[in-house]
């Protein structure tokens, strides 16, 4: 992956796909460091799915998935002499609160940190394929703090226009696109 | 600054017509959006079918949507097109200049650009 944004885009599809009904990404740069979090309430996964979620060609999604995703970003962040932690409660264990939680840290000042890249557009992805999901968004970088927060267009929107009609997602591309200026 | 004022003059133009988009979309535009087709360039392919079906007016008759991994990670990004009664077109090593491509004379045009298909290449 060319792109941090990339990789967040890739992991926040493994949210999507354990059907996670409020995702949080949560971004922070500075003082040589990038620390990235992707929370979801999916299904979760039980810790002997857990224990190998980062290694390379293991996956539970059977044909569909090549187990690629996860190890691709451990191995960028540790490249880094970063770190990668992932915390999970499985569904059938936790009924009541379930999910998996990614946090990652980058050293941003080594040579091999691939660059943030294009975040609007990986926001602007995550809403086109999954526009009923809860998004929080935020990416705090040069003394500024880039947030999205679906449950506040929604509350304007109402449910007869999803967040993926064209129209709306110009608007929270120009939406972002300003607060990163 | 963009202002929530404006969402809601949004979603006050739009809201009849989505009843209508939706049962008018007979053509599907899917994106593959797995590991393999983000890390070779999907994201900017997906970007500009919904960014061309917006400039070129194709509302209600074009909707994106986006699958995972479907085998052929070498040929990524893939996009397939199924229109309603037509086989199933499958592109391959898309780029968002091909797609603006497909999006005039394929989803517009209803003529498929061969030289981007499976079987073609």
């Amino acid at each position: 992956m060319k792109e941090l944004s990339l990789h967040l885009l890739d992991v926040a599809q493994n949210s999507l796909r354990a059907e996670a009904k409020h995702l949080r990404i949560a971004l922070c740069e500075g003082e040589g460091r990038i620390r990235m979090t992707v929370a979801d309430d999916g299904q979760g996964m039980p810790p002997d799915v857990l224990a190998h979620a980062t290694k390379p060609f293991f996956s539970t999604k059977g044909t569909e998935g090549a187990g690629l995703g996860l190890y691709l970003l451990a191995q960028t962040v540790e490249r880094t002499g970063g770190s990668l932690h992932l915390a999970s409660r499985d569904q059938q264990s936790y009924p009541d609160e379930h999910g998996t939680t990614l946090t990652a840290e980058l050293i941003s000042t080594h040579i091999d940190c691939p660059p943030m890249g294009d975040m609007v557009a990986t926001v602007l992805a995550l809403l086109q394929g999954s526009p009923e999901v809860d998004l929080h968004f935020s990416h705090a970088v040069e003394g500024r703090t880039v947030t999205l927060d679906t449950r506040e267009l929604r509350a304007i929107l109402g449910t007869g226009v999803p967040l993926n009609t064209p129209e709306v997602l110009s608007w929270v591309r120009e939406f972002l696109t300003e607060q990163y200026q | 600054m963009k202002s929530l004022a404006e969402l809601a003059a949004i979603r006050d133009r739009v809201k009849d017509q989505i009843t209508l988009r939706e049962s008018g979309n007979s053509i599907r535009i899917v994106v593959g959006m797995g590991t393999c087709g983000i890390a070779a360039g999907a994201r900017s392919v997906l970007h500009a079918f919904v960014e061309g079906i917006d400039k070129k007016g194709l509302h209600g008759k074009a909707v994106v949507l986006q699958s995972g991994c479907v085998g052929g990670c070498e040929r990524e990004p893939v996009v397939e097109i199924i229109c309603k009664g037509q086989d199933k077109v499958t592109y391959i090593n898309m780029t968002a200049e091909k797609a603006e491509r497909v999006l005039e004379e394929h989803v517009k045009g209803g003529k498929i650009v061969t030289e981007y298909t499976a079987a073609n290449a």
